[in-house]
């Protein structure tokens, strides 16, 4: 009471007019200086939202910049008590020993072969599931088919690929029984090599398909029905309708995924091939992701391993790269 | 109507030609399309029915390729031996406890750090976002993470486990995508005009509004933990911490590379354990997924929803 009675009436208004603007109406006239400021005061006014970010970002840093950091280990003699920085500097060693050691060729063969086989064909299937159930007219059984390709989705590797082991056993499994039952002779599938990829791609076809199908169907869904109903009008067939409203549709969205795909495609699945892995597959099941295990957590052969696993990140983000830029040329969707 | 259609449709004028001519092949599409897909829902279907019927069939019809539709001579014994077990057991309750903390913590961390990157008012907001996408594109790789759980002084403790794989990026993007799509700028303004600060409108108004997101994360983090095995395997060698994935490798597939390579040895003496071992193995199975299972429907709504949210990112 006693402050407004002693104010000035014809000061009060404005005075309360500039109290919160005047921070941001001071600006154009000085320069830089006084953005940076600004800006600067910007930064100290929003510190609760840094606090609320401070724990995410703590956890890249710690888990995914101090690995990355790490990494020149490869170049160096790593050992526990000199650790990332003060272990011996020894260039590009562990690389050419790696280029040079017999596995080098067989890894990078097995690799490439799987990872190609596995894109081949596992990449198309849930496309062309998604372009099946979209076409459906029943609801219930579009539903149905949703829920039951989507459950795989939540089945953990550790339990496919143990199903993979139990269904597929040469003397009890479910998979000979039936191949006996049509009169040839039951398959040794985890102990013959050139089984190994066949499984692993079927196995990913059984469990991923579905995923990928709602990513599609999410696509399929912001289709604009009124270019069906039209084309239905000029007598397009479904299939008609599939090849020019459907595909060009979801075009954007294949072309994110495979670029995704193809940035992964030496990564994804490496759990899996792991756990496939038996000491009788091994010639084409060892991939340059299980021989990093194998050699780095196994025999402790850190730097050495780091220089291979190095190999194998820098080869991915050049597919991805690569890929990227085929996209883009193409006026698709580039995720980059 | 006609006017939209002309672009999308360059073939519509061989349409046109023919106007019952699509009759037919639709007809003949339609049956093939259900019929695919049929065969699709079987191919998933079937192994898992196939599982559950050969956890409770006697083992010697199960091996002598006797059971198809229907359990043959039913027995329990071999969830007598599973749930009689204490490594199976201690699996799960260790899976539940990895589970619980790794979600707890990766729930808060993902919806703090998505809101925040929602805020188009944080000042560095593109920098830090696109030090965060660097990570998707490029690895240290398993040799230099492991090296820094283990100076971290986490191996083979429970934090190894949880921490590692706490935020995933793809998460952090649905929830930012979600905070910007539901809380208007004009709420926090005024909020913001009533004297809330940051962190009050955050608890009070924007974690509460984003109720369907949280169990969203919750049910994406819950399945990634429940199924994780890679952590446990490298980071963990007690084998009284182990997690139930890990517990369930070695019974499911360690177990049949050593009976595969063995195949050549003395059969008599391994056949008894063989036999309740294949039953262990398919009630196994069943065990640690018909949890999961059997929320699929309640969950899948809500992944959908996720994928989508995913996908408006892009």
């Amino acid at each position: 009471m006693t402050v407004r009675a002693t104010a000035p009436s014809s000061t009060t208004a404005p005075i309360v007019a500039t109290a919160p603007v005047g921070g941001v109406s001071a600006t154009p006239a000085a320069g830089t200086r006084s953005y940076r400021r600004r800006r600067l005061r910007n930064v100290v006014r929003a510190w609760q939202l840094y606090v609320l970010l401070t724990p995410a970002l703590l956890y890249f840093v710690v888990f995914k910049f101090w690995p990355m950091y790490g990494v020149q280990i490869a170049f160096r003699n790593f050992n526990p008590v000199d650790g990332f920085l003060d272990s011996p500097w020894v260039g590009a060693a562990h690389f050419e020993r790696f280029f040079n050691s017999f596995q080098f060729q067989d890894l990078v063969e097995n690799t490439a072969l799987l990872a190609i086989t596995n894109l081949v064909v596992a990449f198309p299937v849930p496309i062309i599931l998604a372009l099946l159930v979209n076409q459906l007219t029943s609801m219930r059984f579009k539903q149905f088919t949703q829920t039951v390709l989507y459950a795989p989705t939540f089945i953990s590797t550790v339990i496919v690929v143990g199903m993979a082991f139990v269904l597929l056993s040469p003397r009890s499994g479910l998979i000979n029984h039936l191949l006996v039952l049509t009169g040839s002779d039951p398959i040794f599938f985890m102990a013959e090599p050139e089984w190994f990829r066949p499984v692993y791609v079927g196995t990913t076809v059984w469990q991923e398909s579905g995923f990928n199908m709602v990513v599609y169907l999410a696509a399929l869904a912001g289709i604009d029905p009124n270019l069906h109903e039209a084309a239905k009008i000029d007598g397009a067939s479904a299939l008609q309708r599939i090849r020019h409203i459907d595909l060009p549709g979801i075009m954007p969205v294949v072309s994110i995924l495979f670029i995704l795909a193809v940035g992964n495609l030496l990564n994804v699945g490496f759990e899996k091939a792991l756990l496939l892995q038996t000491p009788l597959n091994v010639s084409e099941s060892q991939i340059i992701q299980t021989y990093v295990y194998q050699t780095g957590l196994q025999e402790a052969q850190f730097s050495y391993s780091a220089a291979i696993g190095l190999f194998n990140s820098v080869l991915n983000l050049a597919l991805l790269l690569t890929f990227n830029w085929v996209a883009r040329r193409f006026k698709q969707n580039a995720v980059i | 109507m006609t006017s939209t259609v002309a672009s999308p449709a360059p073939d519509g004028t061989t349409g046109q030609r023919r106007p019952f001519a699509n009759r037919v092949p639709d007809r003949a599409f339609n049956v093939l399309s259900v019929v695919t897909l049929s065969i699709a829902a079987l191919a998933i279907l079937y192994p898992l029915y196939f599982i559950v019927i050969a956890s409770v069939s006697d083992p010697g019809a199960v091996v002598g390729g006797r059971v198809w539709l229907l359990p043959q001579g039913f027995t329990l014994d071999g969830y007598e031996r599973i749930l009689g077990d204490a490594a199976i057991w201690r699996g799960f309750a260790n899976s539940v406890l990895y589970t619980t903390v790794a979600t707890a913590i990766s729930v808060s961390l993902t919806l703090a750090g998505g809101y925040v990157l929602s805020r188009r008012d944080l000042p560095g907001r593109r920098t830090i976002t696109f030090f965060l996408v660097i990570t998707l594109f490029f690895d240290g790789g398993i040799i230099p993470r492991y090296l820094v759980v283990q100076d971290l002084g986490m191996l083979n403790t429970m934090w190894a486990v949880v921490l590692p794989g706490a935020v995933a990026i793809w998460n952090l993007i649905i929830a930012r995508s979600f905070f910007e799509m539901t809380l208007p700028d004009e709420l926090r303004e005024a909020a913001q005009l009533d004297g809330a600060g940051d962190f009050r409108f955050f608890f009070t108004m924007a974690v509460p509004l984003a109720k369907s997101l949280i169990i969203l994360l919750t049910m994406i983090y819950t399945v990634w933990n429940w199924n994780a095995f890679f952590e446990a395997l490298i980071y963990l060698n007690d084998p009284d911490k182990y997690p139930l994935q890990l517990v369930l490798r070695n019974i499911l597939i360690q177990s049949d590379i050593a009976s595969t390579g063995n195949l050549t040895g003395d059969l008599e003496s391994y056949a008894e354990t063989q036999r309740i071992g294949e039953l262990i193995k398919y009630g196994m199975i069943v065990f640690s997924t018909l949890p999961l299972l059997a929320a699929v429907p309640f969950l899948q709504k809500r992944f959908q929803k996720g994928a989508l949210l995913g996908a408006v990112k892009n």
